[in-house]
């Protein structure tokens, strides 16, 4: 039940991302370039939702930032769960010095102030690397390394824990017997085992990072306007506050639908498991 | 060690950001001159590459010298102490309200398991998954826009009552921590009230409040316990997301303004007390779970 409410809840913000061009070739406005003449319009047959401070479509803004804030939360998954995966099974394999430094660490990280070092993070200028700062798609690079950097740490302990228990198990001593290599008995052994935990790790990363993205762009740190986010398009809710109260509810339960999405199907799979 | 390593990380970053003090200054003062610059660079040292001008920072640091505030010209400790009183105030109350609230809730979810859980279950997930900052800017539309009913941001001016300038942000900032009790609360009290022990001790005819609150709640309490002293880092290093919405003064703000103006002295002593606090509530966290639970002793 779930799972299933949240992989539509999901698969109806990603067909919405994925439809963006459909639905801006139909309405026929540019959700980049401003128009004065309309700022604040109501909703109306052009503009479904209305527009913005500088006169854009709302709607055309909305589905384009649902392709920069799912894509971010995607890869940051994908890279805390490669990262995290492979830290923890180095860790539950190793055990000893190995695993107590890489646990210290994750539980060091743990119990820092993570939107601070976040602030820290995000303003670095990654100009003096000679990367591009400031076009949509640096922008998501840097946004998705920096949440790596965070995420990894819960993917890893889930990992180490489920690897932990697996390598105990007499298939584990039968396929060393057998004359199978460690990353033999690692990869094709116990890695299929744990993968269902891992799971979940994954898509609560997912609903991690949406929020971490989000809020980033909100202050002002993520995803740099023109391109739109969930999170920058609130990044002058002050204003809008009085002005055109609307136009600060809808980016907000985008954001919601796509979290609340990502926790159901977490939970989901951990009740199947279970 | 910890410390040593979270300050020269922050001190590595900054030292990344775009542009320098010195910078900051001619654009401020259009008279001064290349060489005025190089002079400047040099009195404060900021000629000398990274490393070396965190370790006389650290040494500084070391003997309690805590450096001057760039953007407030006054010792950073003087401009800290202001901002940590409004975040006590304002994290304190929210996190001893959702600490509170969200416990209490999770254990009656636990203990009417047909009726309330799903309720509960279902605001969990909800509350998890609102942004904060959009929470705050729906409680300022409905309750200070639309219904007028509280102040919008700020703080109190002398003479005026400060209770109603903290009821939004306070709500925001307990909303958003509240989650994490509940599942938590709920979940181990559910797994608490299957065991034996609480079978035996209906069975002697101990009346159900008795059965929840002294047999199963002291065992489910452990994770509790845990979130409140991860929590705690936040008395510390504010809420940067909730001050910002409600324009209320405090660390997150503080440390905020440092990072981007590049206030090291302010920024890295705001960072360093966050992590000390948050390393100390950890420990406490570890010997109150000692008190309350026998079995983790024995280990």
């Amino acid at each position: 039940m779930r799972l299933g409410l949240g992989l539509a809840l999901l698969g109806l913000l990603a067909g919405g991302a994925l439809a963006a061009p459909l639905v801006q070739a139909w309405l026929g406005h540019d959700p980049f370039a401003p128009d004065l003449f309309s700022r604040y319009a109501p909703p109306s047959a052009a503009h479904p939702l209305g527009t913005d401070d500088l006169g854009r479509d709302l709607l055309l803004r909305l589905l384009h930032g649902a392709r920069v804030s799912l894509a971010v939360g995607l890869a940051v998954a994908l890279g805390a769960t490669l990262l995290g995966t492979g830290i923890g099974l180095l860790a539950a394999w190793r055990g000893g010095w190995a695993d107590a430094v890489l646990m210290r660490i994750a539980d060091g990280m743990l119990s820092l102030p993570a939107l601070p070092l976040l602030v820290v993070l995000a303003a670095v200028d990654t100009g003096r690397f000679g990367l591009p700062r400031g076009e949509a798609l640096s922008d998501i690079a840097r946004i998705t390394a920096i949440l790596v950097i965070f995420g990894w740490v819960g993917v890893a302990r889930l990992a180490r824990a489920a690897a932990l228990r697996e390598l105990t198990q007499d298939y584990v001593a039968a396929a060393r017997v057998a004359g199978a290599t460690e990353t033999r008995v690692l990869l094709r052994h116990v890695l299929p085992n744990i993968v269902s935990p891992i799971t979940v790790a994954t898509a609560l990363a997912v609903a991690g990072a949406i929020l971490a993205e989000s809020t980033l762009s909100f202050l002002g740190l993520g995803i740099q306007p023109p391109a739109p986010s969930w999170g920058n398009m609130l990044s002058n809710a002050q204003e809008m506050v009085f002005s055109a109260p609307l136009v600060a509810v809808w980016p907000g339960v985008a954001i919601l639908l796509a979290v609340t999405g990502c926790t159901l199907v977490a939970d989901g799979l951990r009740q199947r498991r279970a | 060690m910890t410390l040593a390593i979270v300050s020269a990380l922050t001190w590595l970053a900054m030292g990344l950001m775009p542009g320098d003090p010195l910078d900051l200054a001619m654009l401020a003062d259009p008279a001064l001159t290349a060489a005025d610059v190089e002079r400047l660079r040099a009195l404060h040292g900021l000629d000398r590459p990274l490393h070396r001008r965190y370790l006389a920072w650290a040494g500084a640091v070391l003997r309690g010298e805590f450096g001057f505030s760039r953007l407030y010209a006054v010792p950073a400790a003087a401009v800290l102490w202001p901002a940590l009183g409004g975040t006590l105030v304002l994290v304190g109350s929210a996190l001893v309200i959702a600490g509170v609230l969200g416990t209490a809730l999770g254990v009656l979810a636990a203990a009417r398991p047909r009726r309330i859980a799903p309720l509960v279950d279902a605001l969990a997930v909800l509350m998890q998954s609102t942004p904060t900052f959009w929470l705050g800017i729906m409680l300022i539309i409905i309750f200070a826009v639309t219904l007028g009913w509280l102040p919008a941001g700020g703080t109190a001016e002398r003479g005026q009552n400060p209770l109603p300038f903290l009821v939004l942000p306070v709500a925001t900032l307990a909303a958003a921590n509240m989650a994490a009790y509940l599942r938590h609360a709920m979940a181990g009290m559910q797994g608490e009230l299957g065991r034996d022990y609480i079978r035996t001790a209906r069975m002697k005819g101990l009346p159900e409040r008795a059965v929840i609150w002294r047999h199963a709640f002291p065992n489910a309490a452990i994770p509790v316990v845990t979130i409140a002293a991860l929590d705690a880092g936040a008395l510390v290093s504010g809420a940067l997301v909730t001050e910002t919405i409600f324009a209320r003064p405090g660390m997150g703000k503080l440390i905020y303004d440092a990072v981007m103006g590049n206030d090291y002295n302010l920024a890295l002593l705001g960072l360093l007390l966050a992590a000390l606090v948050t390393m100390l509530a950890t420990l406490a966290a570890d010997i109150i779970q000692r008190l309350i639970d026998p079995r983790v002793r024995a280990v």
